[in-house]
């Protein structure tokens, strides 16, 4: 099913344990350029440990992570950031006092050496201060440029983290329950969002509970439960598969 | 013309701003720095060691002192910084205490006894090199490196993932913390032309962190303001006497209750900038 297309994203065989808790058993899983793959699985089942493992938070206890064919295995997080992994957080995690706009200023990518990083923002780097103009438009947070994030609602907040993560630039998003506590209108916003950027060329992996949601929107879809993988396939196969109805639809009602 | 009085009063206003900013800027990142009276002492004794038995120019030694004292601070800061909060406060204090303790047994400076003859410096030299410092870090303010510092004291963790190399940016404002109080110390050296161990001590540490505190410690104008108002309202209570002291305690605390972000905060800047555009 994967052809001949390099993947943009591979983790393969990945174990993470947690004293001698099996958070994560070999599991393994490829995103493919300009595919939104989504992983589903019940509260605890490991989905956030993947993306802590694969954005090089957590050091897997066996297995590898590959980005466009080369290992970024537990490299610390900034390095896996620049080489073109973006991230959203399940529990928001916005920067306390800033706002909107400083927020998409902060995440842009720069050298590390060079004196644009010392001078004011405004005249030292006109480039990033455009790209930020055209993500506050693109994500409808023009009129909240200037507030503080943490005091706008929560699904802007959202959106605002969904921001500033392709302000860094990434290759491939990683989202976090992005429709978490959002209602259907707020939810399927976002989910033209996500087709929107798909259609930019970026690679989409996310997470969620909602499988109207995910059937809706994935190419490809990973079942987790108890840190075990125990289907994938295209939404239409993992709709009718035994063992997820089973595992899955089980615990969440 | 000014008195000397008030004169006095002024130059101990600017080196207590530099050594005020240098806290605020450690504190940019999150994190409370109580040892950078070590740092001043490295200042102060570099650049008289440089000025009296080398014969550099003093601009040149403050700027030789200022180099070394945040290659000192890269150093320790980047195991330094492996702590936080707390930890990090008492390591810096440590540190802070070593110094004093380098310079009371370093006989070739004078050790317990101290070192003199330094000339002594100009009001208008002292001001300008702290006028020159505060402009500095307002600029910088404005930057790109300050987002990344605020962003870094907000959630390392979410910082990171963006792409921001946290240890480094960590470090290098340690680094510039520790370089912006040796200025503070060498001026503190030609100003009094006598310096001695204890004129570093925990104290000045404290004297620092409070400017900031009061002034109002997200800003950097916050310092001056801070600083004016550590040394100048003590004088005008002086006619309470050695109650005083108290006082100051008292209403220090009484701003901390009611103000807790210090006197200046950057919702005020930004007030003045909105109705600026407006
Ligand atoms: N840092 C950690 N230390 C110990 N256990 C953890 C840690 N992170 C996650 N776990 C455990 O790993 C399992 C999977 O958690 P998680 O990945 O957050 O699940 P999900 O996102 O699928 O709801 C849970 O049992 C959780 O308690
Ligand atoms: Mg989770």
């Amino acid at each position: 099913m994967t052809g001949k297309q390099q993947p943009r994203l591979e983790a393969a065989g990945i174990t993470k344990m947690f004293g001698g808790i099996r958070a994560l058993n070999d599991i393994s899983l490829e995103v493919l350029p300009k595919q939104i793959v989504g992983i589903i699985g019940p509260n605890g089942a490991g989905k956030t440990t993947t993306f802590n493992v694969i954005t090089g938070a957590y050091r897997p206890s066996t297995g590898e992570v590959r980005l466009d064919g080369k290992a970024v295995t537990a490299e610390p997080s900034h390095l896996i950031a620049r080489a073109g992994i973006s991230r959203t957080f399940q529990n928001i995690r916005l920067f306390g006092d800033m706002t909107v706009w400083e927020h998409l200023l902060v995440a842009q990518p720069h050298s590390d050496f060079t004196l644009r990083r010392l001078l004011p923002t405004r005249w030292a780097d006109p480039q990033a201060f455009r790209r930020a103009e055209e993500i506050l438009e693109f994500l409808k947070l023009a009129d909240v440029k200037d507030r503080i994030a943490r005091s706008l609602p929560y699904g802007i907040q959202r959106r605002v983290e969904i921001a500033r993560a392709i302000s860094a630039r990434p290759k491939l998003l990683l989202l976090d329950e992005p429709v978490a506590g959002m209602n259907h209108d707020e939810a399927d916003d976002i989910r033209r969002l996500i087709l929107t950027l798909r259609d930019s060329g970026l690679s989409i992996l996310l997470i969620d509970h909602d499988m109207a949601f995910v059937m809706n929107l994935c190419d490809y879809l990973y079942v987790l439960d108890f840190g075990v993988m125990i289907a994938q396939g295209r939404p239409d196969q993992i709709r009718s598969n035994p063992v997820v109805l089973d595992a899955y639809l089980g615990h969440a009602t | 013309m000014m008195s000397t009085y008030y004169a006095g009063l002024l130059a101990d206003v600017g080196i207590l701003l530099l050594g005020a900013l240098s806290v605020y800027i450690i504190l940019a990142t999150g994190q409370l720095s109580l040892g950078n009276a070590g740092f001043m002492g490295i200042g102060a004794y570099l650049t008289s060691y440089l000025t009296v038995t080398m014969g550099v120019p003093l601009t040149l030694a403050l700027v030789i002192a200022a180099a070394a004292s945040g290659a000192i601070g890269v150093i320790i800061g980047f195991p330094a910084l492996r702590l936080r909060g707390i930890y990090l406060a008492m390591a810096t204090l440590g540190f802070g205490e070593m110094v004093r303790s380098f310079f009371l047994n370093f006989d070739a400076m004078g050790g317990a006894g101290g070192f003199h003859g330094m000339r002594h410096v100009s009001l208008g030299y002292i001001w300008t090199w702290a006028a020159a410092i505060l402009l500095l870090v307002a600029i910088l303010e404005h930057s790109q490196i300050w987002l990344e510092l605020r962003a870094v004291r907000d959630d390392e963790t979410a910082a990171a993932l963006v792409g921001l190399d946290t240890t480094t940016i960590k470090v290098g404002a340690f680094g510039f913390a520790a370089a912006v109080a040796a200025i503070a110390g060498g001026l503190f050296a030609h100003h009094h032309v006598y310096i001695e161990p204890g004129n570093f001590s925990f104290e000045r540490s404290i004297d620092f962190v409070l400017a900031v505190i009061l002034g109002g410690s997200t800003v950097g104008a916050g310092a001056l303001v801070g600083a004016l108002l550590l040394v100048m309202l003590p004088e005008h209570l002086r006619f309470l006497a050695d109650w005083r002291f108290a006082v100051f305690g008292g209403l220090l605390i009484a701003m901390l209750l009611v103000r807790r972000q210090g006197i200046l905060d950057r919702s005020l800047f930004r007030f003045f900038e909105f109705r600026r555009s407006a």
